[in-house]
């Protein structure tokens, strides 16, 4: 009987989509983080005015030193911030769609801690890697991590639960972790990498941001072209072959995406958890049920989340940064729990 | 609470544990004189033996008795608390894949650790007598937590949901730790991180001391519990049928469970799966009755604990790698292999 309401309540408002408040989120969001990036720009151990930050942004002087300031840390750090976010707000809406999990996220499935241990190995063996090289490593890792969730989580009788894949994911990442800890105690690289897991923009170079754009963009450009693909996918899949769709090419293009988006983001800041799970769904109640909208708006979305933690990752504290991978999961585990009140049906 | 065999079958169960029993503490005793003689110091067993009666060099002596052996002690008292935890744990949450690392337990215990050790040095002696009791504290509040989020009025305790919220909430307390670790200077450092992983190689007979009394007092209180696990393994409400207050004794159960987890965790630091390992042997061996599972779970997660010790530290000679590594390695795959195994 309450399980009926719950679910009568959740279906109802849930099955429309609304375009106007996907475009008012989009054309908003895109402007809060225009401010938000500006804004990132100017708080810091020196703080610089606003109309300084656009004088250095469209009138650079490299005789003046808060220009260079913002030239070379600043603007790359809220810029890859931006991206990062994007990233892994957008795989988590591609990962809870297609799977049909409110659960997914990149950080709950092992995607993080595969790029985690690729990291540890390159760091312990190869110190002096190019960072194009990490990058493509994690990737790697990413895939390793998740196929090792997905296929064991399948392989289940009774098939891909969101519970059993959640189970499977914590698992995973546990032998992962554990494996990048052994690799790190035995190369003596433990407070680096613990740098590192501790997620965080801190020293991000333009060269970061150069060799991930591509990727990012691409990615993103590629998630917006499956969107609808994945919308079908999220009615179920015998919905998704009935209309047509051959769903295995659609899943794995679906993975790969996620791979892409999640190991650039993972390479840059570090396996930040929580930003794929929570920004879907915040998407998801303003937007409705469609992809085409919920992935803009969870990229959005996500990129306004990561740029302002960031902000207030340096505020907390100063001098010292925060931990942003900390202080996402501050929201992050509460929402998870609440979700997991809200989802019945899954639970139980 | 040994009761008379009442038939053939249960007379015959009885005979079947016994025989298991001996088997292991046979194995224990195998690998205690095998994690003797392995590490960087290769001593004979006969080396061993006549050290063991006095009759060794001042260094063979110094490795024996300051190095080894209150290691391979502390495995096996740790592997034997952790895994009655984990038997308490499956029994009264009935799902099979319940563990105190798994649950966040552990987590919370390593949280109150770091705490500790973050505002007090290791260097003196004392500390080590009061850091099961911190870690006690962490695993309570913990365990509480976890309780409260995944208990509904309606249903009880569903079993899928405290697995789900342990690892929510693990995942919320290992940044907040990952927070504190940043801080520290190198050499608290070095020791949290290795604490963390599960290592044992720090361990001198302070440590010992410091988790022994916690055992005696605990497990055969377990012990003396292991009809009332049989009564809720059947479920909340045949339970209450059978006149069993559900509710009371689920929470003393998890008491119990809480601080052999809390304090073998405070000294043993974060080793997981150990817990989930050893009972299921156990369970698969001798049956579900926990009259017997609970001591088989004891000296399987001993015998497991003292394996993966003695891997940890000849594996990768003369490096050690610590044990609760070694324990995830082994230990995350038969995890896997099971939930793969799983119905919905």
């Amino acid at each position: 009987m309450n399980n009926n309401r719950a679910f009568a309540n959740e279906a109802g408002p849930q099955l429309k989509t609304r375009p106007m408040a996907a475009v008012a989120i989009l054309a908003g969001g895109l402007i809060v983080l225009a401010l938000g990036i500006a804004g990132s720009i100017s708080v810091g151990a020196a703080d610089i005015s606003l109309s300084t930050v656009w004088e250095a942004i469209f009138h650079f002087d490299a005789n003046v030193n808060q220009h260079q300031i913002i030239q070379e840390l600043r603007l790359p750090r809220a810029l890859s911030g931006a991206l990062v976010g994007a990233s892994f707000a957008a795989a988590g809406a591609i990962m809870q769609g297609m799977t049909r999990n409110p659960l997914a996220d990149s950080g709950l499935l092992g995607l993080n801690a595969g790029a985690g241990l690729a990291l540890a190995l390159c760091f312990a063996i190869v110190p002096s890697l190019p960072f194009s090289s990490l990058m493509l490593y994690s990737f790697l890792g990413a895939a390793v991590g998740a196929g090792m969730v997905f296929g064991i989580g399948s392989m289940a009788r009774g098939g891909l639960t969101p519970v059993r894949l959640t189970i499977a994911g914590a698992a995973v990442s546990a032998l992962l972790i554990a494996l990048a800890e052994g690799v790190a105690l035995y190369f003596r690289i433990g407070q680096d990498l613990a740098f590192w897991y501790a997620g965080g923009l801190a020293g991000t170079q333009w060269l970061q941001v150069k060799m991930t754009f591509p990727w990012i963009a691409g990615g993103l450009a590629a998630a917006i072209i499956l969107s609808r693909s994945v919308t079908l996918l999220s009615l179920g899949e015998e919905v998704a072959t009935g209309l047509g769709q051959r769903t295995t090419a659609v899943k794995i293009a679906c993975m790969l995406v996620v791979l892409v988006l999640a190991g650039a983001a993972v390479s840059t800041a570090g396996p930040i958890a929580f930003i794929g799970l929570i920004i879907p769904h915040v998407a998801r109640m303003f937007v409705g049920v469609d992809y085409r909208w919920i992935i803009p708006c969870s990229a959005v979305l996500g990129a306004l989340l990561m740029v302002f933690a960031d902000i207030a990752a340096r505020m907390i504290n100063p001098p010292y940064e925060t931990p942003i991978g900390a202080l996402i999961a501050l929201i992050g585990v509460p929402f998870f729990l609440y979700l997991a009140q809200k989802e019945k049906r899954v639970f139980s | 609470m040994t009761s008379i065999p009442s038939n053939h079958m249960e007379r015959r169960k009885m005979a079947r544990a016994a025989t298991v029993m001996a088997v292991l503490v046979i194995l224990i005793g195998t690998a205690f004189i095998i994690s003797m003689n392995t590490g960087h110091v290769k001593l004979t067993p006969v080396e061993v033996w006549n050290t063991f009666w006095g009759n060794g060099t001042d260094r063979q002596e110094l490795i024996l008795f300051d190095f080894r052996l209150p290691r391979i002690v502390l495995s096996i008292l740790v592997g034997a608390g952790l895994a009655v935890s984990g038997c308490i744990l499956q029994g009264i949450s009935r799902n099979a894949l319940a563990e105190p690392g798994i649950l966040g337990i552990n987590a919370g215990a390593g949280l109150a650790v770091v705490l500790y050790i973050s505002f007090f040095s290791m260097n003196t002696a004392a500390p080590v007598f009061f850091l099961p009791v911190f870690a006690l504290i962490g695993a309570g509040l913990t365990a509480a937590l976890i309780y409260i989020l995944s208990y509904s009025r309606q249903r009880g305790l569903s079993p899928t949901r405290l697995l789900v919220v342990g690892i929510a909430v693990a995942a919320g307390i290992s940044s907040a730790m990952l927070v504190l670790t940043i801080r520290l200077d190198p050499m608290q450092y070095q020791f949290v991180s290795l604490w963390l992983a599960g290592s044992i190689w720090g361990s001198n007979w302070n440590f010992v001391l410091a988790l022994l009394p916690w055992l005696l007092v605990l497990l055969p209180l377990v012990f003396l519990k292991a009809r009332v696990l049989n009564v809720m393994a059947l479920g909340e409400h045949t339970a209450s049928g059978l006149g069993a207050h559900v509710e009371r004794q689920r929470l003393i159960l998890l008491a119990m469970a809480v601080g052999l987890a809390g304090s073998s965790v405070a000294v043993g630091g974060g080793i997981a799966f150990v817990g989930l390992i050893g009972p299921h042997l156990a369970r698969r061996i001798v049956g579900h009755q926990h009259q017997y599972a609970l001591p088989v779970s004891a000296l399987m997660g001993a015998l497991l604990l003292i394996t993966a010790d003695t891997l940890a530290r000849s594996i990768l000679q003369p490096a050690e790698i610590p044990t609760g590594i070694v324990t995830a390695i082994i230990g995350a795959p038969y995890f896997l292999f099971l939930l793969a195994k799983s119905k919905s």
